[in-house]
């Protein structure tokens, strides 16, 4: 699968387990380490039972889960389940979340997989069914009854002549001593009275009211507060400190360095800024960044590692037949996770062992790292993951936690670090920039005869997983470094295809070797792509790689169907064979009252405002949710600004744990998106990053007139659960950028969309017409 | 250092920190309340919001000694998740939110806008909205539960 498609991120799917690997530089003998959800041994042991749920004296029920909540709504979906499960209140469940002396290690909570996991038949939902049958039997046994004539409801077994016993009854805080059962039956969907409901989620009140605590608030005893003072520029090296120049802080503790790590703590906050304000500290600069204004080039230029994810051997040929022929290149910048809240982190190092309050999205390879890092065993290391502000993927959270250690250490006190929003910013892992070049041949008959094409990200770092420190800035400036890119030729594709970053088109066969593992009819296929070192941290920011792929993927389908002289949406279901994609896509039309007609272009006005439609479509990952989306815009020809008005998005992720929660999911990633596409962009100098605030980085504020979303939920319940929270924000920016060309015979090829780039490409147009 | 006098939410404070130091830590820290929060330092996204005699200010960018005798309320010293304020049970009951982060500068912003003009038409309350930032982007349903709130005054006062 690794030779397949050399992906990038950190983790592989597996058949329905997840499988965390280091991305593609995993070693075979890294695989082989891998534990039953692909993540390493510890001290609880995912095969038995007691690791997950206990039944308490008074009858409660307590979960554990490695999957943990960051806003998305994991909390109150995995409540419901064990709740489903096990027949009880919902209110009678008590779950406890990612914590490496409680919870089992489920690697890290990402990527649309948390579903995956822990909603089919492994892990928590084959726990809790297991649970149950085991407390049935145990019932049987006591009534001296066959287990088939007993139901169970509220936690009570019961027959049908009226005998009874309780959960507590049964194994009130004792232990079942029960190995995992892969026989269990998950309750049928038919049945369910609290999965699939639209229970609200259950930390609203703290929330809406204040009194959550998020990992900002953690307070330990003694504790004091530290300020991490990052180098001026990407790749400058320390040359010397001067710790005189803040020994007049009042409150000081100390000043840190580890070889190029500087950071300051101080007995307050306020302390640790002015310190970190004043520390006079000599930087060497490294060599200066590529320059912005022509990145694009440079990113082509770059040897990098080639990775052939799928090649039928005839694409040339094909298109040398071809009646005709299109290309074009798409461009995606660097964008960044942005978290509101600059993320924080509370570590208490002792001697020779800590305690780590993160908000991490991953806390055993969190723990291993620090491990690593402090020199202390893994064992000694408790990491408890507390929510932080969203993170939407890698943001600054695990360097936060790592960095706190390092203060922590060094000062002998339990430490409190927050980032200022420049050390958020400047040092995250960034949202890979991309190039995407396609050309494709069309038949006389309008349908695509063959596709070629090939890509160009950057890369560096990304997750640290549970071996490589040196992927984020922490690790770099202790002496880590990122885990090596490994450039080299691509080899043959072979197994079966891996289209987890979305390179191939949804409407491409995907074959290898005879077997097809894509959704499409377009058999003359290539897919290349090269990962290229970036000169900035990157790392999986919602919907890594896919969104930039489904950019420009489904744009140029829409270039293709009016080379085609055809309707974007007919098009788009004349080359798709896949079911749930077709599925999304005409239940997106239909909400939206799609008429069908091919382009027709049409004068436009000097001024004014111009309306435009476009659709676009995604199987995350292949087979991981699917997304149908339809979006009105309107585009002010004088100001370039484009505002969409209406969206219309159809989601299938399989059978609904929560609609509500799930409908928050699809309406918060296609606004996400739809920012991202219309102004999100990193930038940089020759130092490094400079979007390191909400002036220099565009987001949308909430004064923003919002479109109006219609969301169609698709709800199969005779298929697994795929991920939920990525289809939606990876459909948008292509829905967007098609729908700007509806309006204006304008084709956008780089997100953002800003208001300069419309109006240079509308100005472009109207030379030309 | 200084002792300095605090009202905040109803009660009467008495610290004693650097006069200098940003009301958003002598809150937080020192008061241990968890309703404000930093998320710029900046006063660019609004995570820090809090009421001051009836006006919202940033206080990551308020010294704690420019307060005075000004009454400063926070997201948590509105209501509580027993006892939530009519617009927090708006927020609750439109699931307006994800991570939550922001909602201090959200709801409080709502707020003191929909206090001072209750009539307000969507687009001025959309407009005090500016400089608020929620990068979940449950902008819709933040919108639709302060909607609620104000349609809620509204019957409550005629």
């Amino acid at each position: 699968m690794l030779t397949a498609n050399p992906s990038r991120r950190d983790f592989l799917k597996g058949t329905g387990a997840l499988v965390v690997s280091f991305s593609a530089f995993s070693t075979g003998a890294e695989l082989f380490a891998q534990g039953q959800f692909g993540t390493r041994e510890s001290n609880v042991d995912p095969k038995k039972l007691d690791s997950w749920i206990a039944i308490n004296a008074d009858g409660t029920v307590t979960a554990h889960t490695g999957k943990c909540d960051f806003g998305q709504g994991m909390f109150t979906a995995q409540t419901q389940l064990v709740a489903e499960e096990l027949c009880v209140l919902i209110e009678r469940v008590k779950l406890l979340q990612c914590d490496t002396e409680i919870t089992p290690d489920q690697g890290t909570t990402s990527g649309s997989q948390s579903s995956p996991v822990n909603f089919n038949t492994e892990n928590l939902a084959q726990a809790a069914a297991t649970a149950r049958e085991a407390l049935v039997a145990m019932a049987a046994d006591k009534l001296g009854l066959p287990a088939e004539q007993l139901s169970v409801a509220g936690g009570i077994v019961t027959a049908k002549s009226g005998q009874h016993v309780s959960y507590e009854e049964l194994i009130g805080d004792k232990k079942f001593n029960l190995q995992m059962s892969k026989e269990a039956k998950r309750r049928p969907h038919k049945d369910w009275v609290v999965l699939g409901k639209p229970v609200a989620a259950l930390e609203r009140p703290e929330l809406m009211t204040g009194h959550f605590e998020f990992v900002q608030y953690v307070k330990a005893p003694g504790m004091v507060h530290g300020r991490v003072v990052r180098p001026p520029a990407m790749g400058a090296k320390l040359v010397h400190v001067d710790e005189s120049s803040v020994r007049d802080v009042a409150g000081m503790v100390k000043v840190v360095v580890r070889k190029d790590f500087v950071g300051v703590v101080a007995e307050t906050q306020y302390a640790a800024v002015q310190a970190a304000q004043k520390l006079k500290i000599e930087w060497m600069l490294g060599p200066a960044m590529p320059e912005q204004a022509t990145f694009f080039d440079y990113l082509q230029k770059q040897q990098g590692r080639d990775g052939l994810v799928i090649d039928s051997g005839d694409v040339d040929a094909e298109i040398a037949k071809a009646n005709k022929v299109v290309r074009a290149k798409y461009t995606y910048a660097y964008q960044m996770h942005g978290s509101v809240g600059s993320s924080c982190a509370v570590a208490d190092v002792k001697a020779d062992s800590a305690t780590i309050w993160s908000g991490t999205q991953s806390v055993y390879p969190t723990r291993s790292i620090a491990s690593t890092m402090l020199e202390i065993p893994q064992e000694k290391i408790h990491v408890i993951f507390k929510r932080g502000s969203g993170c939407y993927g890698l943001n600054g959270a695990d360097a936060v936690t790592l960095d706190a250690a390092v203060l922590s250490q060094e000062c002998g006190r339990p430490v409190r670090l927050q980032f200022t929003r420049r050390d958020e910013m400047m040092w995250e892992n960034l949202g890979s920039a991309m190039v995407i070049e396609h050309r494709a041949g069309l038949r006389t008959d309008g349908t695509i005869a063959a596709w070629d094409r090939e890509d160009w990200a950057a890369d560096r770092g990304g997750r640290p997983g549970y071996d490589q420190p040196g992927n984020l800035i922490t690790g770099m400036l202790l002496g880590y470094e990122p885990a090596p890119l490994n450039p080299g030729p691509a080899k043959k594709p072979t197994g079966v295809l891996n289209n987890q970053s979305n390179t191939v088109p949804a409407y491409m066969t995907g074959c290898i070797n005879g077997v097809c593992g894509g959704g499409g009819r377009v058999a003359s296929e290539r897919v290349l792509m090269h990962t290229i070192l970036s000169p900035f941290f990157t790392g999986p920011l919602r919907s890594p790689l896919r969104i930039q792929n489904t950019f420009a993927n489904e744009c140029f389908m829409d270039e293709l169907a009016l080379a085609a002289n055809a309707d974007p949406l007919d098009f788009r279901l004349k080359h798709l064979g896949d079911e749930r994609v077709r599925g999304v896509l005409k239940a997106a039309a239909e909400a939206a009252g799609w008429k069908s007609h091919p382009y027709t272009p049409r004068a436009l006005p000097k001024k004014g405002k111009v309306t435009g439609r476009g659709i676009s479509c995604v199987a995350y990952e292949g087979h991981n949710g699917y997304t149908g989306l339809v979006v009105d815009i309107e585009l002010d020809l004088e100001t370039g600004v484009v505002h969409p008005k209406r969206f219309f998005c159809a989601a299938d992720s399989g059978p609904i744990s929560n609609p509500d929660g799930l409908k928050n999911q699809v309406e918060g990633g296609l606004l996400q998106g739809m920012s991202r596409a219309l102004g999100e962009q990193a930038t940089w100098d020759d130092k490094g990053i400079t979007s390191v605030d909400w002036v220099t980085l565009n987001s949308l504020h909430l004064d923003y007139e919002m479109p109006v979303i219609v969301t169609v939920l698709l709800n199969p319940s005779d298929v697994p659960a795929t991920g939920a929270g990525e289809g939606s924000i990876t459909a948008a920016p292509a829905a967007i950028g098609n729908a700007i060309f509806n309006a204006t015979g304008v084709r956008m090829r780089t997100v953002p969309f800003t208001p300069e780039r419309v109006l240079a490409e509308l100005h472009k147009q109207s030379k030309t017409a | 250092m200084a002792l300095i006098n605090l009202r905040v939410n109803g009660q009467e404070h008495r610290v004693d920190v650097d006069p200098e130091t940003p009301l958003l830590f002598v809150l937080t820290d020192v008061l241990g309340l968890r309703g404000p929060r930093f998320g710029c330092g900046l006063a660019q996204c609004g995570a820090c919001t809090v009421i001051r005699n009836g006006q919202t200010i940033r206080s990551c960018v308020t010294a704690v000694n420019e307060i005075g005798t000004d009454e400063i309320t926070t997201l948590d010293g509105l209501g509580t998740p027993e006892h939530p304020h009519p617009i927090q049970q708006a927020f609750i009951d439109e699931g307006a939110a994800q991570c939550g982060y922001c909602l201090s500068g959200v709801i409080l912003t709502a707020k003191v806008t929909l206090d001072a003009k209750p009539n307000a038409t969507d687009k001025e309350i959309r407009e005090a909205m500016d400089g608020i930032i929620c990068r979940c982007f449950a902008h819709t349903r933040m919108m639709r539960a302060i909607r609620k709130y104000a349609e809620e005054k509204k019957h409550a006062h005629s």
